[in-house]
């Protein structure tokens, strides 16, 4: 057997790591240039925010569906509209309410104008993205649920949101855990039922059905009533896209929604460096572990030199 | 909604020019009152008076669209229903589904490429969106229960009345999350 000295394991060890970065690195372009787009067929829910006249059946809905905890206040008292969390915003997700209506005043326009709020489910959503134990999956039909039974709590989805939805039940001292809107899939979606919020609402504020057709008719209706929306669709590009997306006769931005996300789904921020992961995981030990060992040798064959 | 309101206000100035001679010949035609009893599961049924109705709006297509004869009041469905295409039913029920996104629903929209109204509202949306459009526009009754009081059931869907939740001492962690 030829005898390996430590320049050339060296060089070894180098040309093979070389060839593991760059299968890594092509295999990371690749990557960059494709996004998932989503599942062919996933369904959503187009919401035109110009219907909506904030009478909250929605929340009793969700609250009546998800089986959640007594509410604080009656669904029909509007008095929470006038909440503020701090810092002066309007009210959000929390353990106990999965969606929640919030009221904009808007220089010019007429009435106030109602938007509902609850998890987009995006189509590579970044809180699946974060989450190490895996808790959340993106499922063909277009939600994002999670399995809480393998969360640990680490709230890292809560950070990694954009949309700042999943909500934590605090007031569990034992097991808290992740509380997010799932567009009703164990109950309904997957049965092919629209969203508790979607039949309930009175005005047909929302529109549940296949999401490529949504868009269609999405801008079908700003084309028909260019007067009556701004020409966009906020969620159609958002972030990769989202199976819950908006029409507005507002610009967006000036309700609330944030318009600076980008296009990009929140995974391709993170895909090069968490592509890295494994390869400095499981190469990196073994690969010093070798090198340790080796400029050792010299003194542990000394060391039984001495001892012989 | 703007352009909406103005056209309605125009047709109100309208309305109220021509109304003595108008609501004679259409109070002639149609029902009464209607009873909208088909969605009736949280709330009573609406006493809807027709009559009433007819008196009030410009004219019938502004409610029935082109299926009563006349023109339609909405550029967009002149562009094919210029002089108006009366249909065998006016009633709301035989166009508007009342289980708008069951499967049955979505398969017959996703089942025929030749559907121009793929996004036709269902039954309760249509109702509450031409009532409650024309409502505010015209200052009519826009609170829920000024249509339809809620029953018992309404009340506990709603934490509402003797289902109210109890108030709280202290509320003032401002919703956290």
């Amino acid at each position: 057997m030829k005898k390996l000295n430590r320049r050339s394991f060296l060089k070894g060890g180098l040309a093979g790591g070389a060839a593991i970065a760059a299968v890594g690195t092509s295999k990371q372009a690749v990557a960059g240039t494709h996004n998932f787009g989503g599942y062919p067929d996933s369904m959503g829910v187009l919401v035109d925010l110009t219907k909506c006249v904030g009478c909250r059946t929605c929340e009793a809905a969700c609250n009546k569906e998800q089986g959640l905890p007594e509410p604080d206040k009656a669904f029909d008292d509007p008095s929470v509209f006038e909440e503020k969390r701090e810092g002066g915003l309007p009210r959000r997700t929390t353990e106990k309410a999965y969606t929640v209506v919030q009221k904009y005043e808007v220089e010019g326009r007429e009435h106030p104008l109602f938007r509902k709020v609850q998890c987009n489910h995006c189509n590579e959503p970044a809180c699946l993205t974060s989450c190490f134990v895996n808790a959340y999956k993106k499922t063909p039909e277009g939600a994002v649920i999670y399995d809480k039974t393998v969360c640990v709590g680490c709230r890292t989805c809560m950070v990694a949101c954009p949309f700042y939805i999943p909500a934590y039940s605090y007031s569990s001292p034992t097991n808290p855990v992740i509380k997010k809107c799932i567009m009703c899939y164990d109950t309904r979606l997957k049965f092919g039922r629209p969203p508790a919020c979607v039949e309930a609402c009175p005005q047909e504020v929302m529109t549940f059905g296949k999401r490529k057709d949504l868009l269609k008719l999405a801008h079908q209706r700003i084309s028909d009533k260019p007067d009556a929306y701004v020409d966009h669709v906020y969620g159609e590009n958002e972030v990769g896209g989202t199976a819950w997306m908006y029409l507005s006769d507002v610009p967006f931005d000036k309700i609330g929604y944030d318009t600076h996300l980008g296009t990009q789904p929140i995974i391709s921020y993170v895909k090069e460096f968490l592509g890295m992961v494994p390869m400095v995981l499981t190469i990196w030990p073994a690969l010093f572990t070798g090198f340790h060992l080796l400029s050792n040798r010299k003194d542990a064959l000394k060391n039984d030199d001495n001892k012989s | 909604m703007g352009g909406r309101k103005k056209t309605l206000l125009g047709m109100a100035a309208l309305m109220l020019l021509t109304a003595p001679l108008a609501a004679q010949s259409w109070a002639a035609e149609g029902p009464g009152t209607v009873e909208l009893g088909s969605l009736a599961n949280y709330y009573s049924a609406v006493t809807f008076d027709h009559a009433m109705h007819t008196g009030v709006a410009p004219s019938c297509a502004e409610c029935h669209h082109h299926t009563t004869g006349l023109a339609p009041t909405d550029p967009n469905c002149a562009r094919c229903h210029e002089a108006g295409a009366k249909a065998k039913s006016v009633a709301c029920k035989d166009c508007h589904s009342d289980k708008r996104f069951s499967a049955e629903d979505l398969a017959k929209i996703e089942g025929n490429s030749q559907l121009h109204h793929k996004g036709k509202l269902g039954l309760k949306g249509a109702y509450h969106q031409k009532c409650l459009g024309c409502h505010t526009a015209m200052g009519g009754p826009t609170g829920c229960q000024d249509c339809h009081t809620r029953n018992d059931k309404g009340d506990a869907f709603f934490n509402s009345g003797k289902y109210a939740p109890a108030p709280k001492a202290s509320s003032g962690h401002g919703g956290g999350h």
